[in-house]
């Protein structure tokens, strides 16, 4: 196991590259939630107006 | 032809289709990833010159490649929102810009922290590197532009000409490393009658391929439809779902 998480000395480069990827696509994924929250929101006032 | 981006592109047809794909492509990227990353980090052996670090390769690539592909994917949009004047296809446009932009900055950024220990250096100007630099600033352009106008249509016309016209840059960057004398690798993988990779690195390569593009095409379905909620706000159809939503 800590030899795993050691990746032979390139746990910096190998681990961060990882966690890059992982942070985007994770950030992609809540934006569109907020997202979709907004414009759901937006419609019901929309809505409530007429 | 005409019949089919009619009917698939007509913006509540669109609507209902997206979001059942949007829900099974979700899964399917989750099935793939833990698979991906099993195969990637746990069952494939390190390379026995570049050690550990191969891994980054599992992710490097698919990013680089989805980089590309998203580009094409939004240049045919860009190509259908200007001749057929299709409202999903201009939405699409803006939308794939986006996610081309994240995936050419994960692109970068691994391969700046795998040429660290094997190259010696996070950047090079070379070919590759340059070209898939200009890549990002082209999406960040027509970001800059989908979004630059008062009327949405405008800023997604304009944004398709340079989407378009940017096209150039993908055969640079595909041919860059055999074009001039670079730092980054040949091509390992599309040499399919003779891969110089071993089956062991080329199974968890090609399941984060898959995954990364089931995962392009979740976002673009999830982006598009709430994009496209709002611009339609004045339908019927768009009223319809707002009141089963109270």
């Amino acid at each position: 196991m800590k030899q795993f998480l050691l990746m032979d000395g390139y746990a910096f480069f190998v681990w961060g590259s990882y966690a890059m990827v992982a942070a985007v696509l994770l950030l992609n994924v809540i934006a569109i939630k907020i997202q979709r929250r907004n414009i759901l929101k937006q419609l019901r006032e929309l809505s409530e107006e007429d | 032809m005409m019949q089919f981006i009619h009917k698939y592109g007509s913006p509540k047809h669109f609507y209902e289709w997206s979001g059942r794909w949007a829900k099974i492509l979700t899964w399917a990227t989750l099935v793939l990833m833990a698979a991906g990353l099993y195969q990637g980090l746990i069952v494939s052996p390190p390379d026995y010159q570049q050690s550990e670090t191969v891994r980054i390769m599992y992710i490097h690539v698919p990013s680089a490649w989805l980089s590309m592909f998203t580009y094409m994917v939004m240049a045919t949009s860009g190509i259908v929102a200007l001749v057929w004047r299709i409202k999903v296809a201009e939405i699409v446009v803006g939308q794939c810009a986006i996610i081309g932009a994240s995936f050419t900055v994960l692109a970068l950024v691994t391969g700046m922290l795998w040429g660290k220990p094997m190259w010696g250096a996070y950047w090079v100007w070379d070919a590759r590197l340059t070209s898939e630099l200009v890549l990002l600033f082209l999406y960040v352009g027509v970001i800059a532009i989908y979004s630059a106008y008062e009327d949405p249509r405008t800023g997604a016309k304009a944004a398709s000409i340079l989407a378009i016209v940017g096209v150039v840059n993908i055969p640079i960057i595909h041919y860059s490393v055999e074009w001039w004398n670079t730092l980054h690798q040949g091509p390992t993988v599309t040499k399919f009658d003779s891969p110089s990779a071993p089956a062991s690195m080329l199974i968890p390569l090609f399941i984060m391929f898959f995954a990364f593009k089931t995962y392009f095409f979740a976002i673009l379905f999830a982006r598009s439809r709430n994009e496209l909620l709002m611009r339609e706000r004045e339908s019927s159809w768009v009223q319809q779902i707002t009141k089963e939503l109270k």
